[in-house]
């Protein structure tokens, strides 16, 4: 079979989604942030949502969220993009939004701002990009680093005597009675990626429905801020982060909460 | 069983080499190019193009994008 009679219209199987715009992206080769991102504009679009989704991008590595998935954004102040989604999503009900934070932001900076619109319900999907570190500014050490791992502000590694304990944000938002949906997912294999989109459309679907707030976490890798190869960077995320990190649903009440 | 044929076109100005579709792929049809593109990438490019089934394995893991692919099924 010629090579020109597969590349023909119906026989396409994969593209780049059309929501994800020709903007070269400013991430690392290999970043995790691309998949989510694809991931983001795959789910708005089977959804319908082109002309009715609003991001809110973070201050972090997806500051430029907005460049590059061509929908409506807000760009927040650091920390507080959860409490800008509670403002556009109370004033504007028919709109799907969510906030699309990493670690540094969501976990360090953002904390208070995360926690209470959880706690109060807010019909927003918070999308939280966990690398264990701060990726844009350096690789220092964020409240989610491992114990025992390595980054510019911690080079002997993390100890818990004097930098304290791992955050799980995951866990915390479970035990709040406004969340409907808390799940921890990864991107580093086709499976995982399947996942991590059915889990993203539950949110969403979960945040128009009016069923109260979700939390989807991304485990990502930081090969940069790891200092590794993005190949290495999924490994050793699978080695280290998941036996801490566990990937799955933590909460759903949203199928039997009418 | 009729055997699936895949073509991958890949975006090569756009690919940052980081080599996570020549991983992904089950039958080592990608591979990183000996040259580089315009950013100074060594792009990923089909070295079995007969061998490709079309799985998306590639295009899905691509973390920007680059890959379209096409599958018909062998007559």
């Amino acid at each position: 079979m010629d090579i020109k009679e597969i590349m023909q219209p119906e026989n396409l199987v994969y593209k780049k989604p059309e929501l994800l715009n020709d903007t070269a992206m400013h991430y690392c080769p290999g970043c995790s942030h691309g998949v989510v991102h694809k991931l983001i504009s795959e789910v708005i679009a089977e959804m319908g949502m082109e002309n009715k989704t609003v991001g809110v991008s973070p201050v972090g590595c997806a500051v430029f969220a907005y460049k590059y998935i061509d929908i409506d954004w807000e760009e927040a102040a650091h920390g507080r993009a959860p409490a800008l989604a509670s403002a556009v999503k109370r004033l504007w009900p028919d709109r799907l939004v969510f906030t699309y934070q990493g670690d540094g932001d969501l976990a360090c900076i953002g904390t208070a701002e995360t926690i209470h619109a959880l706690n109060r319900g807010e019909n927003i999907t918070i999308v939280f990009v966990n690398n264990a570190i701060y990726g844009m500014t350096g690789g220092q050490m964020a409240p989610t680093t491992l114990m025992g791992m390595k980054t510019a502000t911690c080079p002997y590694g993390r100890d818990a005597k004097l930098h304290g304990y791992p955050l799980k944000v995951a866990d915390i938002a479970a035990s709040l009675e406004g969340t409907c949906y808390v799940t921890r997912q990864s991107v580093h294999t086709v499976g995982a990626i399947n996942k991590a989109k059915r889990a993203l459309r539950k949110a969403f679907e979960y945040s128009m429905q009016g069923k109260g707030s979700s939390l989807v976490e991304m485990v990502s890798t930081c090969n940069s801020g790891w200092k590794l190869s993005p190949e290495k960077a999924n490994k050793w995320m699978e080695e280290n982060m998941f036996p801490f990190y566990n990937l799955g649903d933590i909460k759903d009440t949203g199928a039997n909460n009418q | 069983m009729a055997k699936m044929r895949g073509v991958t076109v890949i975006d090569t100005e756009r690919c940052k080499g980081c080599r996570l579709c020549v991983v992904a792929c089950p039958l080592n049809v990608l591979a990183l190019a000996k040259s580089v593109n315009r950013k100074g990438y060594n792009y990923a490019e089909t070295v079995l193009a007969d061998t490709c089934t079309g799985c998306t394995s590639c295009a899905v893991v691509c973390p920007d994008g680059c890959i379209t692919v096409y599958r018909k099924k062998e007559e």
